[in-house]
């Protein structure tokens, strides 16, 4: 693009078109005061400190000056800066931040506004000063806001509204007494604040401060290591802790935006309780032990359950290099292709779903492309808690006039976005999808050449579209067909159109048809292969895409090549220089189920709880009870270590070098910032140590790096990945060589399928496997908190998360709880068939009548003890999302 | 009390079509219905206008004519017009306060008096004064004050529902 020339202060620049003289100066390193611009909002030019002399014309702030040919600007002529130090004089005066102190924030922008205009004391003993002292707002837990420190420059107002488009503040009150203020004027922790912290970092003045700082001596680029979104982050580091994040501006996930979690919920870390030595149960008591020893009562015990009777779960928040040994272990050192982790429990019928119509079992396209679609379908997600930094994509593209369908049992925060609210039924997610779709094939909205071109098996599709009649759907659904044709008239001709879904479409006994039901639709649109469509499982776990990927699943290899496809077995017999089984093994609910049954009689678990995590819990529990032996690799002693024989101390994410690959298939490098904490170690060490002592061969890796090196080399559609190469922002799979340059959008020439076409799949709604009655009334579902995140093993010893969000709350509709007879904030019984729980409700009109949900971060209040392991019969998911509960009041 | 909010809020609404340029005329009305805006109101009408809660308050604040406590059975008119305030406006001010336990433009817990101040009440000979209701309290001094008001008044009666409480 061609550029401008201008002269600031007799020297010409040169700059882009169309931005201000203040950014074009600051780019070329002159520096004009401003305290109300921040790059990353729009301009509102109300502090008046960046005023400059334009030749031939009047004095202006140089903020709202967009750049011209042959400008000719002063900054610090006489005049301006008689003006300007009047200015930050008032201002000063104004503010009680105890100047020339002004604030302890490092680079605090009024510190250095008063400096540059140097600001005499004697000056501002002439002003009067304020005469009200307001309180300082404590009660957010992470950080404080100070009004007296306040000049209103409208930066966190701003940040607010626009960046995270939560609106939590706004200038409220009159004349001298405007303030800063949450709706109602209470304290911010009492307001819909989300706590991300975006307006603290941003404040020129220290009046929003985090209450824990520390300057950090040193920064290290990581990934975050909460939720699949896998936002760039650096850990601020002092001596051995970690004291600060900050979000990484550079990273193309999350251009520096971070949630309440990512940002602030690093206390766990460097948390008194980590394990910081191997512990073996000795007369049902833990003793503290050795490493040496504990390998040795491992590998004796191992080597007897070699085979059918052995079985591993490993960890979506270890890395990519991890799961893979984990997984190498499994099969070539114990034989036993009986391997699985959460993803059984979250993504399995996305990956079974996705893997049948397209061939490729992941998000089709990037996050960053969500923003510019012109219409999204978000289904099944409440992404302001569980994805937060997906959520503001979803948010822009609202802001961008892009149509949002937002399709939910539950109310959630997105519907204030949305064009369209479908409020259906847990579990009538076929029927809706359908229903949707036979209005596009009936009114000839699909695209016909794209289906006869790319894809297979439209006529018996749009066959069993027939049993979704008006009349069907809206009796299954409980939703106006009028609003479900009007949402598929929006997602069939606003291209291009992108669909959104995570565990409210998967967690099913039908999840797999709940998959291919979105799938038929963005095939039936031509909404896929293009920029800004497709079809997006939003993953859960950091790396839970990572170890589907390296294969911690029962069927496949890495890069889900299978395990009973001979030339696949031979390659990695090869390989690993050892014999495999050709069976594949249990998945994880099967695996519970056969440690029961006593089938399976030792069992090694990475980094899982899953005594909170599975459903009907209680079962899991009566099951581990039967096991022989048990090892938990862990980094807290969780509700399931504690039941194990054996517990290894693993290093936490800021301790390890590795790999993280996110929801969007970007693998991203995790660097270590500081040592493991006591005697813990990386999970790939761990897993090496064992492998090695068992006198395996192919587990002598130095670093990570070569554990990368093979897993290229075995892998596909890893094969061009290498550490030099994801320095900067990673890299998106497939990654066929080492000058491939990933892959931001699958299926755009053809499917990933054998002969390259999409297929439908005929469809037929099933209901969940429990529904109602008159002993169980209530349809149970379970949802998160945007404070915690799954078991809490970490959000919990953040002490902040945990004050924001402290106790499990029972949400339900103020008319059931008027028919129960129960009120706000009362303790209440809930019942399934499996289980049940004492709760507080929580009256709220966000649930539907008939339909109550609660949360399962909270091990005191076990949610899962009451929902339903029914497995879809696919994916061998268990139905987390819908059962059926009685809520009595307690007498 | 939110009940009668809630129906009243419902019918209020019924005449408006949900759009953000009706936000002041929305606040008006539930004023001049409830006396106040009270918060329950604020928050529906955020949602219903799509206006954010936050921006809803700043509006509201913003104008001299909104109140967000109801108006007590009494509604005392402090005078801080010009020839009140030299023979000790703020003194009386001050003295009110005290004795009501309660700052200008608020509502006494048990709804019985309300306070506010205005600019002038318009009899300045009989300065300085302050109206209850449409009662006129001349040449009043800081001792008179107490006598003014009943005394004792009853415990706190039903008010506004906690902002603390659980539902949304």
């Amino acid at each position: 693009m061609d550029k401008i020339t201008l002269t600031i202060n007799a020297i010409p620049i040169k700059a882009d078109r169309n931005i201000s003289v203040l950014q074009a100066a600051l780019k070329n390193n002159i520096y004009i005061p401003h305290l109300c611009y921040n790059p990353d909002l729009k301009v509102a030019g109300v502090c008046r400190l960046c005023i400059v002399e334009v030749k031939d014309r009047k004095l202006t702030t140089s903020c709202n000056l967009k750049v011209e040919e042959g400008l000719i600007i002063t900054t610090d002529s006489p005049q301006i800066k008689q003006l300007r130090r009047v200015i930050i004089e008032l201002l000063i005066t104004n503010y009680q931040g105890n100047y020339p102190k002004l604030s302890e924030t490092d680079d605090s922008q009024l510190r250095k506004v008063a400096a540059y205009v140097e600001i005499k004391p004697n000056r501002l003993r002439r002003l009067r000063g304020p005469t009200k002292i307001i309180p300082i707002d404590k009660s957010n837990p992470f950080f404080r806001r100070d009004h007296n420190k306040c000049v209103l420059c409208g930066i966190c107002v701003r940040t607010c509204r626009e960046l995270q488009k939560v609106s939590c503040i706004d200038f409220a009150f009159r004349g001298y007494d405007t303030k800063v203020s949450t709706f109602a004027n209470k304290p911010i922790a009492e307001s819909n604040c989300e706590s991300c912290g975006e307006c603290v970092m941003r404040c020129p003045t220290g009046a929003l401060s985090p209450k824990k700082l520390q300057t950090a001596s040193r920064k290290t680029k990581t990934i975050c290591s909460y939720c699949g979104v896998g936002c760039g982050m650096y850990l601020g580091v002092k001596g051995k802790k970690i004291v600060s994040v900050i979000g990484d501006k550079d990273n193309p996930v999350n251009h520096g935006s971070l949630c309440v979690k990512g940002r602030f919920g690093y206390d766990f870390i460097n948390h008194p309780e980590r394990l910081t030595s191997p512990l073996i149960k000795k007369n049902g008591k833990f003793i503290r032990s050795s490493w040496e020893e504990a390998l040795k009562v491992i590998t004796k015990k191992f080597s007897i359950y070699r085979g059918d009777k052995f079985a591993t779960l490993s960890s979506a928040k270890c890395t990519n290099e991890e799961n893979y040994l984990i997984q190498k272990f499994t099969r070539a050192v114990m034989g036993s292709n009986h391997i699985d982790h959460c993803a059984r429990l979250c993504h399995a019928p996305t990956v079974a779903g996705l893997t049948q119509s397209f061939g490729s079992g992941a998000m089709t396209n990037s996050i960053n492309e969500i923003g510019k679609a012109d219409c999204i379908l978000a289904i099944g997600t409440n992404t302001t808690s569980a994805h937060p930094i997906i959520s503001l994509q979803i948010k822009n593209a609202a802001e961008n006039g892009a149509k949002i369908i937002i399709a939910n049992p539950k109310e959630i925060d997105l519907c204030s976005f949305a064009d369209i609210f479908l409020q259906h039924k847990p579990g009538s997610d076929v029927a809706l999808l359908m229903g949707m779709m036979r209005v596009i094939v009936e009114e000839k909205l699909y695209d016909a050449t794209f289906i006869k071109n790319h894809c297979e098996n439209f006529e018996s599709f749009k066959k069993s579209l027939g049993n979704f009649n008006q009349d069907f759907v809206e009796r299954t659904t409980g939703v106006a067909f009028r609003d479900i044709a009007k949402a598929a008239r929006l997602y069939a001709k606003y291209k291009p159109s992108t669909i959104l879904f995570a565990m409210g479409i998967t967690q099913h006994s039908h999840g797999t048809d709940n998959v291919l039901a979105t799938s038929n639709l963005a095939m039936l649109t031509d909404n896929i292969g293009k920029p800004s469509t497709g079809v997006n499982p939003l993953r859960g776990q950091n790396n839970v895409q990572g170890a589907c990927d390296m294969g911690a699943l029962p069927n496949v290899y890495s890069g889900y090549q299978k395990v009973n496809m001979p030339n696949i077995r031979k390659k990695f017999e090869l390989a690993w220089k050892c014999k495999l089984p050709s069976s594949p093994g249990l998945t994880h609910v099967e695996i519970f189920e056969a440690i029961y049954n006593k089938k399976i009689k030792a069992l090694y678990l990475v980094g899982e709880n899953p005594i909170i995590s599975e459903a009907n819990s209680n079962h899991v529990k009566n099951a581990i009870k039967k096991i022989d032996f048990f090892v938990v690799q862990d980094i807290f002693l969780t509700e399931t270590a504690k039941l194990a024989d054996v517990v290894l101390p693993a290093a936490s994410f800021a301790e390890k070098n590795g790999t993280f690959t996110n929801t969007e298939r970007r693998v991203q490098r995790v660097q270590k910032a500081i040592e493991p904490i006591g005697k813990a170690k990386p999970d790939w060490q761990i897993t090496c140590a064992i492998a090695k002592k068992m006198k395996a061969k192919g587990f002598d890796f130095s670093n990570p790096k070569q554990i990368m090196k093979e897993i290229a080399s075995l892998t596909p559609s890893y094969k061009g990945i290498t550490y030099e190469r994801l320095e900067n922002s990673g890299l998106q799979w497939p990654c066929l060589n080492k000058k491939h340059p990933g892959t931001p959008i699958l299926h755009v020439e053809r499917f990933a399928t054998p002969n390259g076409k999409g297929k439908f799949m005929p469809l037929e709604y099933k209901p969940p496997a429990e529904v109602p009655d008159s002993k169980y009334p209530f349809i149970f579902t379970t949802d998160r908190s945007l404070f915690h995140f799954h078991t809490s093993t970490m959000s919990r010893r953040v002490e902040g998360l945990d004050i924001l969000n402290g106790e499990e709350f029972l949400n339900i509709n103020p008319k059931d709880a008027a028919g129960i007879g129960i009120t706000d904030g009362e303790m209440v019984k809930v019942c399934s068939r499996r289980g049940r729980i004492k709760v507080r409700a929580k009256l709220t009109d966000i649930c539907p009548q008939g339909v109550a949900s609660m949360t399962f971060h909270f091990a005191e209040t076990p949610t899962n003890v009451l929902t339903n392991s029914v497995l879809d019969p696919v994916a061998k998911i268990p139905e987390t999302k819908v059962c059926a509960v009685q809520i009595k009041k307690i007498k | 009390m939110n009940k009668k909010v809630k129906e009243g809020l419902k019918i209020i609404l019924s005449s408006f079509k949900g759009k953000k340029d009706e936000l002041i005329s929305i606040l008006q009305e539930i004023q001049e219905e409830f006396g106040y805006l009270p918060e329950y109101a604020m928050r529906k009408i955020a949602r219903f206008t799509g206006v954010a809660q936050s921006r809803v308050y700043a509006v509201a604040t913003f104008y001299a004519q909104f109140r967000f406590t109801p108006i007590g059975k009494k509604h005392v008119t402090v005078c801080r017009g010009t020839a009140c305030h030299v023979r000790g406006a703020p003194r009386i001010l001050e003295e009110v306060e005290k004795e009501l336990g309660i700052k200008e433009k608020e509502t006494t817990p048990d709804l019985e008096y309300s306070l506010e101040t205005v600019a002038c009440i318009g009899c300045c000979g009989l300065s300085p004064c302050l109206m209850i209701n449409k009662k006129v309290e001349a040449k009043l001094t800081p001792e008179k004050i107490a006598k003014l008001f009943k005394k004792p008044r009853p415990p706190k009666a039903d008010s506004e529902p906690s902002s603390r409480g659980f539902s949304s």
